[in-house]
């Protein structure tokens, strides 16, 4: 039984240390999400929180679609040329510049600050687009 | 204004049924109430090549030339307007190597690839040296400038040139000017020259002679065509201003794939078809896209420009040939 005496003991200072580092965990995450908690309740959100959001563009007969797009802070926006001509998406404030895209080329930014955001095609300028991000 | 106008129709007319070409097909002309925008077509038989007034009787002097236009490759393009713009190149090449008189060199009006890839620059490049023309002058289209904001086409085919690409060169007594319209383009707006391309034209052409002919090329039209589509600059009417008191002044321009024209006092304007595939007429389709049509009309509506000048009346002659060779459309004084 001595064996057996010693092995749960053993066994019971395993379960405290694992015990600490779960604690340590749970506490830590606790905090991350108290911080992100404060972070995001600086800036009220809706419905979604909008980390994951995601929405589109769509880039059609040289238009951009809709206009203007209204997300919320944290969204991804992805702009999607369906046309048979390359086209651009660039920030008129300088805050992003896809690269041409060609038929079917797709272009992501992910907005994390509230604010109005213009664009245009650099190779059609008359193309003018909005994102209007919200907080 | 407006008998002006017809004059010119009229003149243009008499001088497409009077110059002893056998003319088969129709004849067509259109003008544009409000813009002053006139077409002249003439189909039939491939159409001669002279049409200036008074060329037939002085015949050729030393100093005569031609030159051609080509526009628009769009190298690299390959949906189902045109899936071989290679191709559709270098049949326009084909047909200016089989042009009659030789001409002096090519000026090619920009969007040579449709993507800016090094690939593409390499298969105009290519193409192009098969050309009997050796001297070609280009100016860059939008399509040009996408990656760097146009470095490698200024390396490649605008080396020399000031700015973004811009310059100008003489030929027997003629003064041309390439001028680019399709860098630094501002969001909503149309093609612009910039400030500092404006002061170097008002350089260029101060203390020439008024008798001089000037031809300026450039990508996007130099005169507002449809600005919905964007087919025009904002700041042309400053160039324009730069070469009014001209005698002769000739605007050479591509980017709406169709030929159009429009004369306003002394100055030609004109727009070239493009070798690659063609696009609507203003407003005629939702968008600027390309226009699909039939495989076998595509070289109908693709084509190049051929450009007479002629000491005897300083004057030149444009004649556009689609590359089947089913239609030629000529203007000039």
């Amino acid at each position: 039984m001595q064996p057996l005496k010693v092995k749960q003991f053993a066994d019971l200072k395993w379960n405290v240390a694992v015990l600490i580092v779960v604690t340590s965990v749970m506490i830590l995450v606790s905090t991350i999400s108290q911080a992100q908690h404060e972070n995001s309740s600086s800036k009220p959100v809706g419905a979604t929180t909008g980390t994951d959001a995601a929405a589109q563009v769509m880039i059609d007969n040289f238009v951009y679609s809709p206009v203007p797009l209204s997300v919320k802070v944290g969204t991804t926006v992805t702009w999607i040329n369906h046309d048979d001509i390359p086209h651009t998406v660039d920030s008129t404030q300088g805050k992003f510049k896809s690269a041409a895209l060609d038929t079917d080329d797709k272009f992501e930014f992910k907005f994390t600050e509230a604010g109005e955001y213009p664009f245009y095609c650099r190779i059609h300028p008359k193309m003018t687009g909005k994102v209007i991000v919200q907080p | 204004m407006a008998d002006k106008k017809q004059d010119f129709i009229d003149q243009r007319l008499h001088d497409l049924n009077n110059d002893g070409v056998d003319r088969r097909g129709f004849l067509k002309c259109m003008a544009w109430a409000g813009t002053g925008l006139v077409w002249t077509l003439a189909g039939g038989v491939p159409v001669s090549r002279v049409f200036a007034k008074g060329a037939k009787k002085d015949g050729a002097k030393g100093g005569d030339f031609t030159f051609v236009q080509i526009s628009d490759s769009h190298i690299g393009f390959d949906k189902p307007a045109n899936p071989d713009v290679t191709a559709t190149l270098q049949v326009a090449i084909d047909k200016i190597n089989a042009l009659p008189e030789r001409p002096d060199f090519m000026i090619h009006t920009g969007d040579l690839s449709h993507l800016s890839k090094p690939t593409e620059f390499d298969t105009l490049d290519q193409a192009l040296r098969g050309a009997a023309a050796k001297q070609i002058y280009f100016v860059p289209g939008e399509h040009d400038m996408l990656t760097d904001n146009g470095e490698q086409y200024l390396q490649r085919f605008g080396k020399g040139a000031k700015g973004t690409g811009w310059y100008s060169f003489d030929h027997k007594g003629v003064h041309f000017v390439g001028l680019v319209n399709v860098a630094n383009l501002k969001a909503g707006g149309l093609g612009s020259l910039g400030h500092e391309q404006l002061e170097w034209l008002e350089d260029d052409l101060k203390g020439r002679s008024t008798s001089t002919p000037v031809v300026l090329f450039a990508h996007i039209p130099l005169w507002t065509i449809y600005p919905d589509w964007g087919w025009g600059t904002d700041d042309s009417e400053q160039a324009l201003s730069y070469v009014k008191r001209f005698g002769s002044v000739t605007v050479l321009n591509g980017h709406i794939h169709q030929v159009m024209q429009k004369v306003e006092g002394k100055v030609s304007f004109h727009t070239a078809m493009s070798t690659a595939f063609p696009q609507p007429a203003p407003g005629k389709a939702p968008s600027a896209g390309p226009m699909k049509v039939p495989a076998d009309q595509l070289k109908k509506v693709l084509g190049i420009t051929d450009v007479n000048y002629q000491v005897s009346g300083k004057s030149l002659a444009v004649v556009d040939s689609s590359l089947d060779g089913s239609m030629s459309a000529s203007s000039g004084e």
